[in-house]
């Protein structure tokens, strides 16, 4: 999902640059106004799993693989804002190993760090909406939303090259084929982040942003019986 | 007693990381990913150009000097994954600093990625 320099032309990835100076810079702000003391270690250790996941390839059909995002896995975790910047700093941090070209930063941190994680978390909201209010809903919500994510990202990428590709490839072309082979990452995508939120939820469920809302009623709950002080 | 549990947390989930990017990535699969398999298939993969940091010390997740070809990507992860660990804390670190100075106003403009 790496967009390389050269596929997309300046003017395009200038305005993608835009786009994503924009997302982050947004994701800054509102990440220093809610982030919680205790969600800054948590922040930076889902920013170095993500890069750690992103490394590992899973084979998705003859010849491809495909690898995690994690813009859904960075949100449900640490909530959307500071899900942004993880998968941003994780961008940042690949152009050192000469992973996704520099001029095409903004271009993919656009598709994988504003269109993943918001488009993503749009979908696990309105998942989380729909599903009843329990653990199992909250990792199949993030799988579930993780999978279409993937597919929302390479969407992005078919626009930039709509806008401003220089291989001149039909975009029905690039279309059909971009979303039918994210499809199939996206479902290792949706496994990847469904198991790792699991896990999460299993030792320290009030550390999933995603799921705060279980903790609520949870603690409020009383035991019957006599009411102290009266 | 609730913060050194999340010391714990944080530090058995890095563990998890190092171990991940140190020895399962040498077993990943070396095929082009998606973008790039359509790239090739469609023909407009000849359209990349090489990376700036294309002949870097640690291009393509490999450590420049070690042959070994697991090897040299572990190491390589794990660096990825010490810097990226260290970046991200500094930056949440600097952006709760930046909260707590102002009182959980806006605040001045914390530091943008480039």
């Amino acid at each position: 999902m790496h967009i390389p320099d050269g596929f997309i032309n300046a003017p395009t990835s200038l305005a993608a640059g835009a786009v994503a100076a924009g997302g982050v810079g947004v994701s800054l702000r509102r990440a220093a106004q809610t982030l919680q003391e205790r969600q800054a270690p948590l922040a930076g250790l889902v920013a170095a799993y993500i890069f750690a996941v992103q490394m590992l390839n899973f084979p998705v059909a003859a010849g491809t693989s495909g690898h995690l995002l994690g813009g859904v896995l960075a949100a449900v975790l640490v909530g959307p804002w500071a899900g942004c910047i993880c998968v941003a700093v994780v961008l940042v941090v690949q152009s050192l190993f000469a992973d996704g070209g520099l001029t095409a930063l903004g271009l993919n941190i656009t598709n994988m760090a504003v269109v993943g994680v918001f488009g993503g978390w749009a979908v696990f909201r309105l998942l989380r909406r729909v599903l009843p209010a329990t653990r199992p809903s909250v990792v199949a919500s993030a799988g579930i939303a993780a999978g279409i994510s993937v597919v929302l990202a390479a969407s992005a990428f078919v626009v930039e090259y709509a806008l401003g590709g220089t291989g001149g490839v039909p975009v029905g072309t690039v279309l059909a084929a971009m979303v039918g082979v994210h499809t199939l990452i996206g479902i290792g995508e949706g496994i990847i982040t469904a198991l790792t939120v699991g896990v999460v939820l299993g030792v320290r469920p009030d550390l999933v942003y995603g799921a705060s809302d279980l903790q609520a009623p949870l603690v409020l709950r009383s035991q019957p019986g006599p009411v102290p002080g009266r | 007693m609730r913060s050194s549990n999340l010391r714990l947390f944080v530090i058995a989930g890095l563990l998890v990381a190092v171990g991940l990017a140190l020895v399962v990535s040498g077993f990943a699969s070396s095929s082009p990913d998606g973008l790039e398999k359509v790239a090739g298939d469609k023909g407009f993969l000849e359209t990349a150009r090489d990376h700036t940091f294309a002949d870097g010390p640690l291009a393509d997740y490999t450590v420049e000097g070690v042959d070994n070809e697991r090897l040299s990507t572990g190491l390589s992860g794990l660096i990825g994954v010490l810097i990226t660990f260290g970046l991200g804390l500094a930056l949440f670190a600097l952006l709760r600093a930046t909260r707590s100075r102002s009182g959980g106003g806006k605040g001045s403009e914390p530091t943008r990625a480039p």
